[in-house]
């Protein structure tokens, strides 16, 4: 098990990181999301042992980890921009970390042969062995790159925005792929990642990270359905957001009183939370708020419609997903009322 | 532009620059060379190779080439722990010491030879006490040696740090998060990747101290087959009029000098193959 406790880690007057605390239990896949800044690769780094926390503790199955160098830790690490060794064959760049070993453990040259080979065959590129970095794609590269840090039999495998620097297309291909050799291998690993689809797609738990501070850690599901903060509502699917008032358990928006409960949130100005799709369309007046379809583009199975809010000033336009079951038309006028939603307290 | 114009190139000019770039080399490298090897003509085969073969000839080429190499395998040495130290550290007086790698290029090579002969004279700063040892500099091959090494240092140092400085950390710190100390990252890692730029600056230096005339005639006392240098040699015999003698050692400086720059040509080509520049 891997557990961060209380790191603080400061670049100048900027907390990186403010206070973090995290287990990750063994066999898990877990992502760290959060925006550009949100801290979670210098977390990741920390675990490796690339950075140094100025406070706080790490530790590896209970043993102290910052005892450690990156060296020592047995971790594998693959980095956004591959880092592979560019003077070596595919074959070299795998086998580097078998062929440093200390001599009293090192494997003799067929061993790291067998090995380096079951290694190419995982990430099903074996007839590449012979060629340089330079002459493979960046999804091949990213393969490599895997396959050398899954050599040393790391006890915790650490991805820093793999996917990041390759096109939509193999991004998918490669997600996909890593979950199956996850499932196939069981190694511990954390991703870092600024893409909620990646995320929810590929971890078996998220970590929800913003400005050096955990928001929320859960399920793909929890996360989505249940989201522990206004940041993760926002962040995390599209959602729509309404600035609201608490007042004596009702909810207003503009002065209008909307036909839903406050949920408990503590009177003020707060903000409503809607996913798209929860926003559910019907005739003029049925539901609490009324609005003008503005726009609406019909794809797949949802039709989205931008729609004019009447309340307030008139000028609020929100998207909305409708099930096609009712075609709507530009101009129309619709009654809207929030399936599920959420209520979070306004903050500065 | 219309379709039926012909295709014109989106850069045009060719011609002219082509032009202009043929007859340029042509007159200022190629002819000379060509008249170099014309005048060499005049001498029956057996009369050539005897001047090439004669002992003191023999005994300039080895002092040249061999006192040059040795001299670019110490800069080869040095000049990769100097650009070590300017590119990994920060220290006080870090961009002086970088300009002053490019003193060498900068010092008229005869002003170098002066300065290095009274340092190295036997009453000079440096040359006394190491004739208290026993250790003679000035007037001796040693003396040729050090002038070598101080006009090659700056070609290997300019050639490896872009290299260096271009290096990316993280392959670093991939090869640390694999297990690997400090000694293997240096070893396997880093200083593959500066082979070829390591290989290119020696050969540069190497080529420069062949040819290194001025900085050398000061400090080498130039005795006949001790201390006497092959450019010095061509000097000697075009002042006693013996032009044909003068251009067969310069034929044989030449053909080595091509030979550096094939060499250099194919290392370059050799390491783009391999790592090419992202």
């Amino acid at each position: 098990m891997i557990e961060v406790k209380n790191i603080v880690k400061k670049f100048g007057a900027f907390a990186a990181l403010d206070g973090v605390d995290l287990k990750v239990a063994d066999g898990e896949l877990l992502a760290l999301l959060g925006p550009s800044g949100s801290g979670k690769t210098t977390l990741l780094r920390i675990i490796a042992g690339l950075d140094w926390p100025d406070t706080g503790e790490v530790s590896f199955d209970g043993e102290n980890a910052l005892a450690h160098a990156a060296s020592e830790r047995h971790v594998g690490f693959v980095f956004q921009h591959y880092a592979l060794f560019r003077h070596m064959t595919v074959f070299e760049n795998v086998a580097f970390g078998l062929r440093v070993q200390p001599r009293a453990v090192r494997k003799d040259e067929a061993g790291i042969r067998a090995r380096v080979k079951e290694l190419l065959d995982l990430v099903q590129l074996d007839w590449l062995s012979n060629r340089y970095p330079s002459q493979l794609s960046g999804g091949q590269r990213q393969r490599i790159a895997l396959a050398r840090a899954l050599a040393i039999e790391p006890r915790i495998l650490l991805l820093d925005e793999p996917f990041g620097a390759l096109d939509a297309k193999v991004r998918k291909e490669l997600r996909q792929w890593l979950r199956s050799l996850h499932h196939e291998i069981h190694v511990t690993s954390i991703f870092v990642t600024h893409d909620q689809e990646e995320a929810l797609e590929v971890a078996n738990r998220v970590v929800v990270m913003d400005k050096g501070r955990i928001e929320q850690i859960g399920t793909p599901g929890e996360v989505y359905d249940n989201p522990a903060t206004a940041f993760v509502h926002g962040f995390i699917g599209e959602s729509i957001v309404l600035p609201v008032e608490v007042y004596d358990g009702c909810v207003r928006l503009g002065g209008k009183q909307l036909n839903i409960l406050a949920d408990g949130v503590s009177p003020g100005l707060s903000k409503l939370f809607v996913r798209r799709h929860d926003m559910q369309v019907g005739p003029a007046g049925s539901g609490s708020l009324d609005g003008a379809v503005r726009h609406v583009r019909t794809f797949g199975p949802i039709q989205r419609a931008e729609v004019a809010l009447s309340a307030g000033d008139g000028e609020t336009v929100i998207e909305i997903d409708a099930p096609r079951d009712r075609e709507l038309q530009t101009g129309d006028i619709v009654g809207l009322q929030p399936r599920r939603y959420r209520i979070f307290a306004a903050q500065e | 532009m219309s379709a039926a114009g012909g295709r014109r190139s989106t850069l045009p000019g060719f011609g002219l620059t082509m032009g202009l770039t043929l007859t340029w080399l042509s007159i200022i490298i190629l002819i000379p060379l060509a008249g170099l090897f014309l005048r060499t003509f005049e001498l029956s085969l057996d009369q050539f190779w005897g001047i090439v073969t004669s002992r003191r000839t023999l005994n300039a080429l080895k002092i040249s080439f061999g006192l040059a190499f040795a001299a670019a395998v110490v800069n080869l040495v040095m000049g990769l722990i100097v650009v070590w130290a300017l590119v990994r550290y920060r220290f006080p007086g870090r961009r002086i010491f970088d300009a002053i790698v490019d003193v060498p290029f900068a010092l008229p090579t005869a002003v170098a030879g002066v300065a290095l002969t009274s340092l190295f004279a036997q009453t000079g700063w440096l040359g006394a006490p190491l004739a208290e040892l026993g250790i003679k500099v000035a007037f001796t091959p040693i003396g040729i040696f050090i002038a070598m090494i101080f006009i090659g240092i700056p070609f290997v140092v300019r050639t490896v740090q872009p290299v260096l400085i271009d290096l990316d950390a993280e392959i670093e710190e991939a090869a640390a998060s694999l297990g690997a100390n400090r000694w293997h990252t240096v070893s396997k890692v880093i200083l593959p990747s500066l082979i070829p730029a390591l290989l290119t600056g020696f050969a540069l230096a190497f080529a420069r101290a062949v040819g290194e005339y001025g900085s050398v005639i000061f400090i080498a006392g130039n005795l006949p087959n001790v201390s006497e240098i092959a450019p010095l040699l061509i000097v000697i015999r075009l002042s006693e009029f013996r032009y044909a003698d003068a251009t067969a050692i310069a034929v044989v400086m030449l053909v080595a000098a091509f030979l550096i720059i094939f060499a250099v040509n194919r290392i370059q080509r050799w390491a783009q193959t391999r790592i090419p520049a992202h």
